[in-house]
């Protein structure tokens, strides 16, 4: 087909498809006013993809601005591929976590895989090796007809992409509920190290320098992906199948591998993958970055079949492709290192200096905007929002009460306390050589390369309290990443937020992302952790049902003496078992039972305020802890989180292989409240009297570790039996599930 | 002792072998690149490492056996010179034909990453020689496709020459079906050339070869080959 005919047969721009591609008629015409003219579907496309949600925060931004983001150790806010943070020794980890919801519904192997693709890119884009892994996931009740499929999908989807690069998956959280059945939660992190003083930017600079694609070549999948992640969905969206793209983890290795060769050298000058909204975005950003126009010959970028055109060419979302702007003159030794790699690599356009992206093909204009006010007048909403209600404290005298050996076990086997084996041991955890503390723990350890330090790395968030009370959801999602960071003895550096949310256009919904936003904000302040790298995912909902909002909080700290680190297995017989951040109330007894699993899963009432969040509280807890680790006076440690103080003791009884006699009184709502800034560490017997004494009411001795049960006055239930449940959940639901790839 | 390992596109535990090496031995091993088919003369130990040579979008390994680099091995192999393939590297000897059988997709079609324990069959080789025979040791595994098959003449011959060198067992050295966490052809983990000097296994010894990452029953083994070829 020539050019002219191309043209000849692009359809003229009707509302309806002003519509498909998503602008409302105030947008629309704001695209009028910017051009004076009507676009071309090249350029409605751009547009389209540039204002979707997914790519312009719209209705995100203005509470985005609100999150705490410096730190004299960021290096690198949110804004960029990732967020970058000094962790000394001339180091610098860079990181970012990222959803792929939509596309891992449809088409859970491919969507999930490429999701790891994607934020491993980002992570090298900016010059670091990426060293590990980590995802989120949130899947429906384990029952529904859908759910076993889309676990066996994301896993070895996840699995197939990591595994294949050589990029350990080290750690993670699965969490199942029912109002996930239609939109399950697909959000990955990837944790890099760089030299501090070699970071990449995508700011373009120098009018004239060339402009390189590198990478696989361009397909015709995933067009229209950032438009599809800006929508609800509907019974119809596996016909959206084909929107979502295809992973080649060879070519990402490859990829990683040239990018990084190529960065050693002083040839680039600003460097952008092409993630959602593919060339459009990545050449759009770079060049709005730097204050400059690009021109492209879209001929030149490579293909992967005939007859495609600008319109797919520029909206394509094909993976493991990478924009650069080189210095003049380094492109044949560029090229050099792209073809020993079997890359393809072509110079595909230049910079300018007319502020305008002007594309080419076969010698005609074919698009031709002005990029600054394109990118100025993106959207930006106020959205209407209603905030949550308060829901009454649940008493804990009005919680039924089961034999406590029964609902340890329950709870243990359940699906949200079960073991994660079956997935994680689908993961290569210990390629490259330096994983420290393995999945199962509090938080993932991977030691930096070549020293006796290390980073700590967990991802955490509790939906059903933030669905109950955002802002409390939101700082207990900030404060259990610091817990789980405090429990292995790091120091908690910063976080990424992976915002996933129903429909905005709802002032509910709206109203619980302010909510998180504000417990978010708070959390990441009082706690000294600032938000340097996140995502946001809306219109999470089907058939106009949301999700339970789910800002997921990715977290990195550092350990400076790998020998002072801790784990959460008991250790030797006889040790004493002390709980440390219990306030009076707790000492008492009492316990806080909304929102609780025992309350959810036991007694199937989902209900009540969660429990609150004393962040001055949470910090003084975490720092006591820290100090105890780091002066080696522990032989273990775990946080208390979801199940309460009985669930943590268990967890560390399993994880050790060594039963635990507790002088508690069996109360349901002392054993099974979900209290926050709360730990359980286990000390030598000499040496707990001084703990005990140091730490006054912070701490109190509960029990003594040793025997092959975990034992209350007279009755036990035997490790054995508690093992079985434990690790027998996932099995049990996934046995004969084929494995999807 | 003078080391290589060949690089091929998607290899991803080279530098993890190469830290061991380097620990091991006092020296750090050529890095050499699968598309040069000479190389150097005085090595006395090539490694094929871990990883997914060329995707392993066919049958693992195979392209890889068709490198330029691996003409070069199989010369070596005929001179004798000490050949380690690791995981990957086992699958790309069986499809050089330097070591029989195949290695088939997993029994349970899944990739499986986790420690397993491994019976050392036979110290009569310049790689176990540091065990003891029988010795339980621990070694994580982390593969798609290491389910080991072969025909009846070649388990046979393997079985009759002592060239079996590991097979999955349980804590306490049982070899039994529920140790077999692949579903191989006798819990075959490891195996050698019939010249003793080709040494191929599914199971990594360099990812527990440093006390830092939970155990060093990996290590015994590269300290075998250098005290064996010093």
């Amino acid at each position: 087909m020539s050019t002219q005919q191309q043209q000849k047969t692009e359809p003229a721009i009707t509302p309806e498809i002003v519509a498909e591609h998503g602008l409302t008629p105030d947008e629309y015409q704001r695209v009028l006013d910017i051009l004076g003219r009507t676009p071309n579907l090249t350029e409605l496309g751009i547009f389209s993809v540039m204002w979707s949600e997914h790519c312009s925060y719209k209705s995100s931004k203005k509470w985005l601005k609100t999150l705490p983001t410096t730190a004299p150790w960021v290096i690198q806010g949110p804004g960029e591929n990732a967020g970058v943070v000094d962790i000394g020794d001339g180091l610098a980890a860079v990181f970012k976590m990222e959803s792929h919801n939509h596309p891992s519904f449809i088409e859970p192997y491919q969507g999930a895989a490429t999701g790891v693709g994607g934020i491993l890119r980002d992570v090298f884009t900016m010059g670091a090796r990426p060293v590990a892994n980590l995802n989120a996931l949130r899947f429906g009740a384990p029952d529904h007809p859908k759910t076993r499929h889309l676990v066996s999908g994301v896993v070895a989807g996840i699995g197939g992409y990591g595994n294949c690069v050589g990029v350990p998956t080290v750690g993670g959280e699965v969490d199942f509920h029912p109002d996930y059945n239609g939109n399950i939660l697909v959000n990955a992190m990837t944790v890099g190290v760089a030299p501090a003083d070699r970071i990449f930017y995508s700011k373009a600079s120098g009018v004239g320098n060339p402009v390189v694609y590198v990478g696989s070549r361009t397909g015709r999948d995933g067009i229209h992906g950032a438009t599809m992640a800006s929508a609800e969905f509907s019974a119809d969206s596996e016909e959206k199948r084909p929107t979502v793209q295809v992973g080649d983890p060879f070519t990402e290795k490859l990829l990683i591998e040239a990018c990084l060769e190529l960065m050693a050298t002083d040839a680039i000058v600003a460097i952008q993958d092409m993630g959602a909204a593919g060339l459009t975005s990545s050449s759009f950003e770079m060049a709005s970055k730097g204050g400059l126009g690009v021109e492209l010959t879209l001929d030149r970028v490579p293909m992967r079949e005939d007859g495609m055109t600008p319109y797919e060419l520029m909206l394509s979302e094909s993976q493991e492709r990478m924009l650069m702007v080189l210095q003049p003159g380094k492109e044949a030794m560029a090229e050099a290192v792209f073809r020993k790699w079997d890359l393809d690599f072509a110079i595909i356009g230049r910079l300018t200096d007319t502020g305008r992206m002007v594309l080419t093909w076969h010698g005609e204009t074919v698009a031709d905007l002005p990029i600054d006010p394109l990118a100025e007048a993106a959207p930006e909403y106020d959205r209407p929002w209603a905030p949550t209600p308060h829901q009454p404290v649940v008493i804990a005298d009005d919680v039924p009460v089961l034999p406590w050996t029964e609902a340890l076990v329950a709870l243990m086997g359940g699906p949200d306390l079960s073991s994660r084996r079956w997935i994680w041991e689908q993961y290569d955890h210990m390629v490259m050589g330096d994983t420290v503390q393995r999945p199962g723990g509090d938080a993932a350890v991977v030691r930096l390369h070549g020293t006796d330090r290390g980073l700590a790395m967990t991802t955490d968030c509790t939906p059903r309290y933030v669905r109950a009370d955002p802002v409390t959801g939101g700082r207990q999602a900030v404060a259990e990443a610091y817990r789980n960071l405090t429990a292995v003895g790091a120091r908690p550096l910063a976080v990424t937020d992976n915002m996933n949310f129903g429909n905005p256009e709802k002032p509910v919904i709206m109203g619980q992302f302010v909510g998180a936003c504000r417990g978010l904000g708070e959390a990441c302040a009082a706690l000294d952790m600032p938000v340097v790298s996140g995502n946001v995912s809306l219109y999470n909902e089907t058939e106009g049902r949301a999700i339970p909002s789910t800002p997921t909080i990715g977290a990195i700290g550092i350990l400076d003496d790998l020998d002072r680190m801790a784990t959460v297995g008991f250790k030797a017989a006889g040790e004493a078992v002390i709980v440390i951040g219990e306030t009076a109330a707790m000492r008492a007894g009492g316990g806080w039972v909304g929102q609780s699993l025992y309350l959810r899963d036991l007694c199937g009432r989902e209900e009540g305020a969660p429990p609150p969040v004393d962040l001055e509280h949470e910090r003084r807890v975490g720092e006591t802890v820290r100090g105890l680790i780091q002066a080696g006076r522990v032989s273990a440690c775990h946080d208390v989180s979801d199940g309460g103080l009985l669930v943590a003791v268990a967890e560390m009884a399993l994880a050790g292989g060594l039963g635990v006699t507790l002088d508690l009184a069996p109360a349901t709502a002392a054993l099974f409240g979900e209290d926050q800034g709360r730990y359980v560490v286990t000390v030598p017997a000499e040496a707990a009297d001084a703990v005990l004494s140091d730490l006054g009411d912070l701490a109190r001795r509960i029990g003594t570790t040793g025997g092959e049960a975990v034992a209350i006055g007279g009755e036990a239930v035997p490790l054995a039996d508690l093992r079985a449940a434990h690790e027998g959940f996932f099995p049990a639901l996934m046995g004969d599930e084929i494995v999807a790839s | 002792m003078n080391s290589a390992v060949i690089v091929f596109p998607g290899s991803n535990c080279d530098r993890d072998v190469a830290v061991t090496l380097a620990d091991v031995t006092g020296r750090a091993p050529v890095m050499h690149w699968h598309g040069d088919p000479d190389l150097p003369d005085d090595l006395d130990l090539i490694v094929i490492p871990g990883g997914f040579s060329h995707g392993d979008y066919l049958r693992c390994g195979a392209m890889a056996a068709h490198a330029a680099a691996m003409a070069g091995v199989r010369r070596a192999a005929d001179r004798g010179v000490a050949i380690l393939g690791i995981c990957n590297g086992f699958q790309v000897l069986c499809e050089s034909h330097l070591l029989p059988g195949a290695l088939m997709r997993n029994r349970d079609l899944r990739f499986i990453c986790r420690d397993v324990h491994l019976r050392v069959e036979t110290t009569d080789t310049m790689f176990t020689a540091g065990y003891a025979p029988a010795q339980v040791i621990r070694l994580p595994i982390a593969h798609h496709d290491g389910n080991y098959v072969a025909d009846l003449p070649t388990q046979c011959a393997l079985e009759d020459e002592d060239r079996i060198v590991f097979r999955y067992c349980d804590a306490g050295g049982k070899v039994t079906e529920t140790a077999n966490p692949n579903g191989s052809l006798d819990n075959i983990a490891g195996i050698l050339s019939e010249s003793r000097t080709v040494l191929g296994l599914m199971p990594h010894p360099e990812r527990l070869a440093d006390p830092r990452l939970g155990g060093t029953d990996g290590r015994a083994l590269f300290v075998s080959v250098m005290e064996a070829l010093s």
